[in-house]
């Protein structure tokens, strides 16, 4: 059985396709696997008892021609599910059971798969780390206590653990490629527009994306054809020709032109990053690629920026959750006085920080200087982009400036913490796919990720380059399955 | 207060004061759905009925502007004379309330869908004409009950999320009679595009008023006080009132205003302070980011312009022109669509040999009348155009006296009768038989000798009598021209 939830998504396809394997064998497979995962804290809803039930339907009456037939799936608790908790990882959201399906993951049941259960992220995917989460941490399964990055931190550790074939996550300014990164595998943010927000659980509505995270970039690529959609529910969704990234996936990327951008090159960056860095652009090379220097002279403004608009954001979408029609609700002596502690109780330090620093920079006297400044720099951020793009099909960078660090090691210090997606930010912040993958170790056997940067709705030349290095790099995650005893 | 001139002054000892007014009117768009979700709009619904998931902002639900209800605004603002935006944005307007689900309400702060129109008001000594600052569209807030429990608040979210136009007026307003001419031309204005039912009763207009006061002759304006939410033209005129008087109160008595947002108390008939200026919100406007700015191009305002129906200033025009009305007649029967499709209805059912002027009389009093005392719009009139229009010819060519078709005109009312019937059956065909008139008004003298002799001798009063005579022996319906001749032959 173990042999099972070592397979990659492709590879159960093609075992239930081939009726090697039926679905409730595979999904009872993940789920003991997941039983034996408690350690790792990845879950924060299981559904495992309704999972055997639709696999076992599944079975009885198999659809072969669907592109996840019969594939148990946990997803990210910020997906709201019809009647499954949705939390998004806060005690405010601690007892809400959606009745309606976010598209993304409609699209996903509609091709077959089966909900296992909601994952752990950072409150409402604030965080680089999973540790805001009202769930409590959660394990990555490279090494005890350490962090499996945020705020998909749940997904990735999942993945990585093996307590799912794939999953889907979200990323605002990383929240997808830095855990993969953490955990030694593939995470792909999609262009924005991309993937339906309808029914995601709102952190910053202009940067915010679905996408999936996988063992590797096959498996990525099958998920991303799945939850691609356009969407007439969300007003922001792009109608636009989405290829079959799966098949049309190729390692063939010789005269594509890859840039590096010098201002990555940060200061206090450690050597081991610097040297994967290296090591992925002679891969490159190696594949026929002709390798640019570049320049993104705004970079290092993006992580402002990010800090501005993404609360401004947040802290209006998150004025919903005022115990009035769902959710918590603390008692209070009147309106303001319920509201205040509500929101008091309701949501952790991180979420309400945020909160605090949006509220600011939207308010009359400082909006001009924080909010609109920040979008007038995002624009130049987008057009150092746009110019690059004359002169290159791709960009390579890391996917983060170090490895994972220990739980607690930075809860602290808010800013250490932000600096964790330095790298990620800016692609969010111009509406950019990118896609991070594993290659390679640290001196403590930490995965590293470098990150591939594409131009928009170019997601299947960013899943090709992909897909060819990650041939030459042939990572191997090191996991000893060290929680399960 | 003097009302020489028709100027509206506020008088103490030594001075006279002007009262500034500008209006934000709120007028809901008539659309079967809200502005960003499919939820029906229809009043009177039981609460929460008509709440979408998006209506609750229920967690990942997004807006999707309706499309109907910008082509509403646009055609409004084509009515107002005023330039459509091609590009107009979606801001969200902060702040946490019961009724307000989503903790903001989605409105359009810096660049309006519409903006500087103008729109002309009939006074009594002329037109005036009142600047349209802007016209953007915004939801509408949900519903806080607080009387029908002692401890809680009950929320009704029908209404939250419905499509309103909130139309900015320039402060060009000076007197609560203008005011009311003003809400009355902007509703019959957006009646004829069918963009807004303007029914007050309903909620479907209402208004926050700017009201300040300055000295006459000066250029400067007073500082400003807002009372919000006002929702019938009556409590306008009433708030305006008082709220200019207490101003002016207060700088006679050396006092200065402060800006401040004042509510309307119906029932004690004054205004009192709701919050000053420093309490205000800070709403933190900024562009909503789950909307993208709104775009619309030449051909789809074009396509619009080619939908707007003959707007009551033209109609006005038409009908000064066409049918000779006098102005002060054709501003009333264009007030109202309504009124004037019955009016065109019936000058068309009239036919060739048409009288404007008893048209127009027959509809304006009495017609009016019975609608009137009946509290009934002209839609729900017991007169058909048609069968007015007959009532009316028959007058025209004598058939009937004005004072039968009266009778007749009652006799209609019950049931939309063809008044050419009820004349047959009743037998009211006026008598036109001059040999006939001249035997009864012959027995009328004889029978009146001494009254003939004084006639003769000069008491020309008496020529009354012998025609109300004639007319009450012929049963009222002799023709009071024939009869007025014969006498005159025959005293």
């Amino acid at each position: 059985m173990s042999d099972i939830t070592k397979q990659s998504l492709t590879e159960l396809v093609e075992s239930i396709k081939n009726k090697k394997l039926s679905s409730s064998e595979v999904t009872k497979a993940f789920i003991e696997r997941s039983e034996k995962s408690k350690v790792l804290n990845a879950y924060i809803t299981e559904d495992f008892t309704s999972a055997l039930d639709k696999a076992k339907k599944f079975d009885q009456k198999p659809n072969l021609d669907l592109k996840l037939p019969g594939i148990p799936m946990a997803i990210k608790d910020l997906f709201c599910t019809k009647n499954v908790k949705t939390t998004a990882g806060s005690k405010i959201l601690n007892n809400f059971v959606p009745t309606y399906e976010s598209t993304v993951t409609e699209n996903i049941w509609n091709e077959g798969a089966i909900l296992l259960g909601k994952l752990n992220c950072d409150e409402f995917a604030m965080g680089s780390s999973n540790e805001t989460s009202f769930f409590g941490n959660v394990q990555n399964p490279i090494d005890k206590d350490l962090v499996p990055g945020g705020s998909s931190g749940g997904s990735a550790s999942a993945v990585a653990g093996q307590l799912t074939p794939i999953t889907i996550g979200t990323d605002t300014g990383g929240s997808i490629r830095q855990p993969a990164s953490f955990t030694g595998t593939v995470g792909l943010k999609p262009t924005y527009g991309s993937c339906s927000r309808y029914g995601i659980v709102a952190f910053a509505s202009s940067l915010d994306q679905a996408g999936p995270m996988a063992q590797n970039v096959k498996d990525c690529a099958l998920l991303q054809e799945v939850i691609s959609s356009f969407d007439l529910k969300d007003s922001t969704s792009i109608d636009f020709k989405r290829s079959n990234y799966s098949k049309e996936l190729t390692n063939n990327i010789k005269g594509k032109k890859i840039g590096i951008p010098k201002e990555y090159r940060v200061d206090g960056m450690p050597k081991e990053i610097e040297d994967l860095w290296q090591k992925g652009i002679e891969y490159l090379r190696d594949c026929g690629a002709e390798i640019i220097n570049i320049s993104l002279p705004h970079t290092s403004y993006a992580l402002p920026t990010y800090y501005i608009v993404a609360p401004a954001e947040a802290s209006s979408n998150l004025a919903r959750y005022d115990g009035v029609k769902y959710g918590y609700r603390a008692n209070g002596e009147n309106l303001i006085d319920m509201y205040e502690k509500t929101r008091s109780e309701g949501f952790g330090a991180e979420v309400q920080r945020r909160i605090m620093i949006g509220t600011y920079v939207l308010s009359s006297g400082y909006y001009d200087a924080y909010y609109l400044k920040a979008q007038k720099v995002r624009r130049l951020i987008k057009n150092d982009f746009d110019e690059a793009y004359k002169k290159v099909d791709a960009i390579l960078t890391p996917s983060t400036p170090s490895s994972a660090f220990k739980i607690g090691e930075k809860s602290n210090d808010p800013i250490s913490m932000y600096l964790n997606d330095i790298f990620t930010v800016p692609v969010n912040l111009a509406g950019l796919p990118g896609i991070s993958i594993p290659a390679g170790h640290d001196s403590k056997g930490y995965p590293l990720g470098l990150q591939i940067i594409g131009k928009a709705f170019d997601e299947q030349n960013i899943l090709n380059i992909a897909f060819a290095i990650e041939e030459k790099i042939k990572f191997k995650n090191k996991i000893n399955d060290w929680w399960i005893k | 207060m003097n009302k020489k001139n028709s100027e509206y002054l506020i008088n103490r000892k030594d001075n006279q004061y002007e009262v500034v007014i500008g209006l934000e009117v709120h007028a809901q768009v008539l659309s079967e759905s809200k502005l960003f979700s499919t939820s029906a709009t229809k009043f009177g619904a039981e609460p929460n009925t008509q709440v979408s998931l998006v209506d609750a902002a229920f967690p990942g639900m997004l807006p999707v502007i309706n499309e109907f209800c910008v082509k509403q605004a646009i055609k409004t603002g084509i009515g107002l004379n005023a330039k459509i935006n091609k590009r107009s944005v979606f801001d969200r307007k902060n702040y946490f309330y019961a009724d307000l689900p989503q903790g903001y309400q989605i409105s359009q702060f810096k660049d309006p869908i519409v903006g500087e129109g103008k729109v002309i008001l009939d006074l009594p000594n002329g037109q005036k004409e009142v600047g349209i600052e802007r016209l953007h569209l915004e939801q509408d807030a949900g519903k806080s009950i607080h009387d029908l429990d002692p401890q809680n608040t009950f929320v009704d979210l029908n209404r939250s999320g419905v499509a309103l136009m909130e139309i900015v007026s320039k402060p060009d307003l000076r007197s609560p009679e203008e005011v009311s001419i003003y809400i009355k031309k902007l509703r019959s204005i957006m009646r004829y595009l069918g963009t807004c039912d303007g029914n007050m009763q309903e909620g479907s207009l209402r208004a926050d008023v700017n009201v300040s006061v300055r000295e006459k002759g000066t250029k400067e304006f007073g500082t400003r006080c807002e009372i919000k939410n006002v929702n019938s033209i009556k409590f306008m005129q009433m708030a305006i009132e008082y709220e200019a008087n207490r101003q002016v109160d207060l700088i006679e008595e050396g006092k200065t205003i402060d800006q401040e947002t004042r509510l309307f108390d119906t029932k004690k008939n004054e205004t009192r302070s709701m919050r000053s200026k420093e309490d205000a919100h800070d709403y933190r406007y900024f562009p909503d980011p789950d909307l993208l700015p709104l775009e619309v191009s030449d051909k789809f305002v074009d396509d619009l312009k080619s939908e707007i129906p003959e707007l009551p200033d033209d109609k006005k025009e038409r009908f000064i022109n066409e049918f000779k009305l006098s102005p002060y007649e054709a501003t009333i029967l264009v007030s109202d669509i309504e009124i004037a499709k019955y009016f065109e209805e019936v000058v068309a059912k009239m036919g060739k040999n048409k009288d404007m002027k008893l048209a127009v009389n027959w509809i304006t009093s009495e017609l009016f009348a019975v609608l009137n005392s009946k509290n009934l719009e002209i839609k729900q009139s017991p007169v058909s155009a048609k069968n007015l229009a007959i009532l009316i010819n028959l007058i025209k060519n004598g058939t009937i006296s004005g004072k039968i078709a009266k009778t007749v005109f009652e006799l209609m009312l019950d049931g939309d009768k063809d008044p050419q019937k009820i004349v047959e059956e009743k037998g009211l065909k006026q008598q036109s038989d001059p040999k006939a008139l001249e035997e009864l008004i012959d027995k009328i003298i004889n029978n009146n000798r001494e009254k003939a002799i004084e006639y003769k001798q000069g008491k020309e009063k008496l020529f009354g009598f012998f025609v109300g005579q004639a007319m009450k022996a012929s049963g009222g319906k002799a023709n009071p021209q024939l009869i007025n001749d014969i006498l005159k032959k025959k005293l």
